[in-house]
């Protein structure tokens, strides 16, 4: 009986002892993921830290006029960030003025009117143009589609709109050289396609096949269908979608570089060379200090602020989407 | 329209006359502009291929993989110790990036799930995988270059890897939650620890899908240039075996040969521009091949 009774309450000790099974080598690898997580979070604040901590200086010497003085004058210690806040501005609503429509276009194509051979294909090659990195986007801007545009778009609507009032500014090329911020805003739209295209497409996907035939059942055409079924129930995913291309438009840096024209020049026309926060940086940071590398540390910051808050809102409107 | 694609099952049906003009109108618009904006996106893809291969192929050639970048002015030169220095930072990098992100994917899908801090790292990682590239750049210089005095090979890895990380946590995550969760218990039940269980039963089931998550991750790094700008910087010459001063790379190479006046130079971009394009679509087809047949396993 006793002998019993022990052979029990020995059992149930090592059942306890397997209850925690695993020991050191359980609670390290949980301390390891733990780690690996919060250095994601670690890293994000590092980014912001240290970006305000190198534009404190000139914050501190301008003060708000940095954000609304165009001035950006090394040899006199002058810098304010208008130039470059506006370019980086107009370049990305320009990019998504043509970028959007671009995206939407191939999303309806994709899942309405492809044949069904040619999908994956098709899908596959809007994909890749994802991969190809900036630098190459910006060596095609320059040396491929910007004699093209200077040829075939700024000259002619340059001569059309002379001398017509408001048009005639924000349309007119002072020097027909293909760059500027309509060119940097063009190749832009072509680096978000991917992104709005591919995120608009699965949630198209995802709507129901009976919410469509029904659509088309009742005679709809293939317009009204995507303008009546298909769109209202897609919609927030598609504003999240355009938000996160608004995102990355606002933040490229190397294509931008080669198109833009890096002047420092608040022009009202889209023809004119301009320049973008990215721009500024990736073209003065190497060479600047003191109150230069201050500055363009600041136009980091005002950057960093802008992009975070527009992604987060993306984030939250598409929430789960593909990896890009 | 109909003909031309009988494949397609969600067409609409063929137009009777009694649609109004404007109806049809509006719905022949929508197709032709749809079908343009597909074929716009297709025709940039091929003019880029275009381009780089017609600019990019007349540089090729043994010296292009042997000789190292030639200074301003002389004849000739090669890529070598640009391409050298970029697989070199690009393995550092991954090397870092892959445990830290395999581990951080696992704390999202396997301890952390559904909390609340699982939740708010989801979220600021997702925002790390679009934040600016420069930016991480302007990070990096601040961390490292400034207090170490000199550019060096270390920060541009560890701006790579910054880069990569949120791509491997992200596919790594997707990846584990595909699993099914009766396998866990499963081996829960069998009386393994978490950490056994995720070791030799979770991972194991997902190694195709994390793998990918590292080759996208590679592919997104291998042609990142804005990050190098201030960290790797360039340097025309063989860099120093310990990575200290400016270690040559492939994109910054490109960026400042490209714009450069000397026809060797921008020879020497253009080829180097075709290799890294090739290497990177090559890398996104095979890890969207992997990815699919994971899937559909």
């Amino acid at each position: 009986m006793a002998a019993l009774t022990d052979q029990i309450a020995l059992t149930r000790d090592r059942a306890s002892a397997r209850k925690t099974p695993g020991g050191l080598g359980d609670s390290l690898f949980r301390a390891a993921s733990y780690g690996a997580a919060f250095l994601v979070l670690l890293v994000l604040a590092g980014i912001l830290a240290s970006i305000a901590y190198g534009a404190w200086p000139a914050f501190q010497q301008f003060g708000f006029g940095f954000i609304t003085s165009t001035v950006w004058n090394i040899g006199q210690e002058q810098y304010g960030g208008l130039v470059a806040i506006v370019g980086t501005l107009a370049s990305a609503v320009l990019a998504l003025l043509i970028g959007v429509p671009l995206s939407l276009g191939i999303a309806i194509y994709l899942t309405q009117l492809c044949p069904g051979w040619a999908r994956k294909p098709v899908s596959m090659t809007i994909e890749l143009l994802a991969s190809v990195p900036s630098i190459i986007y910006g060596m095609w801007g320059l040396f491929v589609f910007a004699p093209l545009f200077a040829r075939f778009v700024q000259v002619p609507v340059s001569n059309l709109v002379e001398g017509m009032p408001i048009v005639g500014t924000l349309f007119y090329a002072r020097v027909p050289s293909g760059v500027g911020i309509l060119t940097a805003g063009i190749i832009l739209a072509i680096m978000i396609v991917p992104f709005v295209a591919s995120i608009t497409r699965d949630m198209l996907d995802q709507i129901p096949t009976v919410l469509r035939e029904s659509a088309y059942g009742i005679g709809c055409t293939t317009w009204e269908v995507v303008r009546h079924v298909l769109v209202p129930q897609a919609s927030v995913s598609i504003i999240g979608a355009i938000m996160l291309g608004l995102g990355r438009a606002l933040g490229e840096t190397m294509a931008v570089t080669f198109v833009i024209g890096n002047a420092n020049r608040l022009s009202g026309s889209v023809f004119d060379p301009g320049s973008t926060i990215a721009s500024r940086i990736a073209n003065e940071f190497n060479e600047a200090d003191g109150l230069q590398l201050n500055s363009l540390m600041a136009l980091g910051c005002i950057l960093f602020v802008i992009t975070f808050f527009v992604l987060i809102i993306a984030r939250l409107l598409t929430r789960r989407a593909k990896v890009a | 329209m109909d003909a031309a694609n009988p494949l397609a099952t969600t067409a609409a049906p063929a137009r009777v006359s009694r649609v109004r003009s404007g109806r049809r109108i509006a719905d022949r618009a929508l197709i032709l502009a749809s079908t343009i904006a597909t074929l716009v996106g297709i025709v940039v893809l091929g003019s880029i291929l275009f381009m780089l291969v017609v600019e990019g192929i007349q540089g090729f050639s043994p010296t292009l993989f042997t000789a190292p970048t030639p200074g301003p002015g002389s004849e000739g030169g090669g890529i070598a110790n640009a391409i050298l220095g970029s697989l070199v930072m690009t393995l550092l990098a991954i090397l870092v990036a892959t445990p830290v992100g395999v581990m951080a994917g696992t704390f999202l899908a396997e301890y952390g799930r559904n909390s609340k801090v699982a939740d708010v790292i989801r979220f600021l990682n997702d925002i790390l995988l679009s934040a600016p590239s420069i930016l991480i750049g302007l990070f990096v210089y601040t961390l490292m270059v400034r207090p170490m005095g000199s550019y060096s090979g270390w920060a541009g890895a560890v701006a790579l890897a910054i880069i990569a990380t949120p791509v491997i946590v992200r596919t790594t995550e997707d990846m584990l939650r595909l699993v099914p969760s009766t396998l866990r218990e499963a081996g829960a039940a069998l009386g393994a620890p978490p950490s056994i269980v995720i070791k030799s039963i979770t991972w194991r089931g997902a190694s195709a899908g994390i793998v990918t998550g590292i080759i996208l991750a590679l592919a997104r790094i291998a042609g990142e240039t804005a990050p190098l700008l201030f960290t790797a910087l360039n340097n025309n010459s063989w860099f120093a075996p310990n990575l200290m001063g400016g270690v040559p790379n492939l994109p910054v190479m490109i960026y400042q040969f490209a714009l450069s006046p000397y026809a060797n130079w921008q020879q020497l971009a253009w080829a180097g521009a075709l290799l890294i394009t090739v290497t990177i679509l090559a890398l996104s087809i095979v890890a969207r091949f992997v990815i699919k047949t994971e899937r559909s396993r």
